[in-house]
């Protein structure tokens, strides 16, 4: 499903590469971090968010960080997606995602957004394109872009974690790779399943 | 014709914050997240301009004189806390107006203090945008802010490392240290030579720093330019200079030296047109006669003799003298000049 020799783009944003870092040293330990950076060779242990970084910096953290949790690359980065949504330390990502909308149907639909929402707050940060397409019955599907393979499986752990966080009850199926093209289908079974977590529009995350 | 009900309806969604006024601006109808905003004191009733106070158009004392300009752009405030500032615009209608409100810039403060939802907004409205980028680039400023700062510290800590006076380009103090450490071996044969500008004081304080900038550069030109490569010139404070000369202790040549370089600085430089006159009272200490003296010990007994030359009249300079623990007086033609005249 992911080839490791596929390139993530010209030049990986150091909040990409720093998203990783956080994710790895808050949920596993600074230690296993260090472990990680060492053994792809990196030369240092801190990314920094607003510089940018050769691609296969971030290839080789991703191969570190999977032969050092013996992972597949698809699990680590769908988890990596989960951790920014609902971890503390990454909260201003999760409020930039609730301002998508009330609903978590509304947050789908405005995840054709997305790509353009991040290039209007960090000019040079480019996702893929993301496209939604509802098919009737709570069913979507979510196309996501060719340029950062494994994004997809990034997305999953997003839309999972945003579902809990609405309060919405979903199913999520990735449904492989189509040209570079990945495709999630997004089954809704429940809008307001659970209570879900508040979102005060006033209150910035600090 | 659209009746008065219709159209409060339609102006409650698409327009939730709007008033409809009647001819004496009374309030006949609010939208619902106008009213939002005074959740305990009904506006229906009331007239406009008891509610909000007109910042702009300016010196309007009747409501009449509103409607007599169609279209106007309103700036209002509450008379009441919280003071908020919205903007708006009036339209007439048959049997008064209507006033279309918006928070414009104050409304990163109005969802705090009223608990607005996206809900409050109309689809169209850009409110929810707008928070969303400043909040976004807020997160964005923070890394950079933080990015900004590491490289601040990191440039401190090189500057902290570096040999280098970024002025004058000659070695700085750390460097001049780890030159003298090198010359620790008993029997080295070099002098200690320390140089302190007369007059600089004035440069600064009449001309401003960039004169004295100006000046401090020229300076280390003509140290350069008057030693040998294999000499060590330093800037070690403000305008003080310290030479290493390797392989020379012959105080007639040192003699020469010296004065030659207070000749060549009390030649007027010119900055921007105005004069900089200063000159240079100089301390020397040469390794071979003071033996067992560590560099530390002559670079110390430089600085005495610096002392000696400058309580002599300044513009003058001093050997150390050994014998007597004091400077001996070496009188340089020079020494009888006087502080140059400032421009």
């Amino acid at each position: 499903m992911l080839s490791n020799d596929d390139s993530w783009g010209i030049g990986m944003h150091g909040l990409v590469n720093g998203a990783i870092q956080s994710f790895v040293i808050n949920t596993y330990g600074r230690e296993r971090w260090t472990h990680v950076t060492e053994a792809a060779g990196l030369g240092f242990a801190e990314f920094e968010a607003m510089l940018t970084y050769d691609d296969a910096l971030t290839e080789a953290v991703l191969d570190a960080l999977c032969a050092e949790l013996c992972r597949e690359r698809g699990e680590v980065l769908e988890d990596l997606g989960t951790y920014l949504v609902s971890h503390p330390a990454v909260e201003a990502l999760r409020r930039l995602l609730r301002f998508g909308g009330e609903t978590y149907v509304d947050f789908l639909l405005s995840l054709d957004d997305l790509p353009d929402r991040a290039r209007l707050a960090v000019s040079d940060l480019h996702l893929p394109a993301l496209e939604l397409r509802e098919q009737g019955a709570g069913r979507y599907e979510l196309s996501c872009g060719p340029d950062l393979p494994g994004f997809g499986c990034v997305m999953m752990g997003i839309l999972r974690a945003m579902a809990d966080d609405y309060g919405a009850l979903v199913m999520l199926d990735h449904d492989g790779n189509r040209d570079g093209v990945e495709v999630i289908v997004i089954t809704l079974i429940e809008m307001a399943f659970a209570k879900g977590r508040a979102f005060d529009l006033g209150a910035r995350a600090g | 014709m659209m009746g008065p009900d219709a159209l409060a309806d339609l102006l409650a969604r698409l327009c939730p914050m709007h008033l409809m006024l009647d001819e004496e601006g009374v309030i006949r109808d609010v939208g619902p997240t106008l009213q939002k905003l005074r959740p305990d004191a009904p506006m229906q009733g009331r007239r406009f301009l008891d509610l909000f106070d007109l910042t702009r158009p300016r010196a309007v004392p009747r409501f009449s004189d509103l409607l007599a300009e169609p279209g106007v752009k309103l700036n209002v405030v509450f008379r009441d806390t919280p003071h908020t500032a919205l903007k708006g615009q009036l339209a007439v209608i048959p049997g008064g107006a209507v006033v279309a409100l918006s928070f414009g810039i104050s409304l990163l403060d109005a969802v705090r203090d009223y608990a607005l939802t996206s809900a409050d907004f109309a689809a169209t409205d850009l409110a929810i945008e707008l928070l969303y980028l400043v909040e976004a680039k807020s997160a964005a400023m923070e890394a950079s802010r933080q990015l900004n700062q590491r490289l601040q510290a990191a440039r401190i800590s090189a500057e902290e490392q570096a040999f280098t006076d970024t002025l004058t380009g000659l070695k700085n103090r750390r460097a001049m240290d780890h030159v003298l450490t090198r010359k620790s071996g008993v029997g080295l044969c070099y002098s200690v030579m320390h140089i302190d500008l007369d007059f600089f004081k004035q440069v600064n304080d009449t001309l401003g720093h960039a004169a004295g900038d100006y000046v401090l550069q020229q300076v280390a030109r003509v140290l350069v330019e008057e030693t040998r490569r294999e000499d060590a010139v330093a800037r070690v404070g403000g305008d003080e200079f310290v030479v290493v000369f390797d392989n020379l202790t012959d105080r007639p040549r040192l003699r020469r030296i010296a004065l030659r370089l207070i000749e060549r600085l009390e030649q007027p430089m010119q900055f921007r047109g105005r004069p900089c006159a200063i000159s240079a009272s100089i301390g020397i200490a040469p390794s071979v006669e003071q033996p067992d003296c560590a560099p530390a010990e002559l670079l110390r007994r430089a600085d005495l003799a610096l002392y000696t030359a400058k309580r002599a009249g300044r513009a003058t300079f001093r050997f150390f003298d050994p014998h007597s623990c004091a400077a001996e007086v070496e009188t340089a033609p020079t020494a009888r000049m006087g502080p140059p005249r400032l421009g």
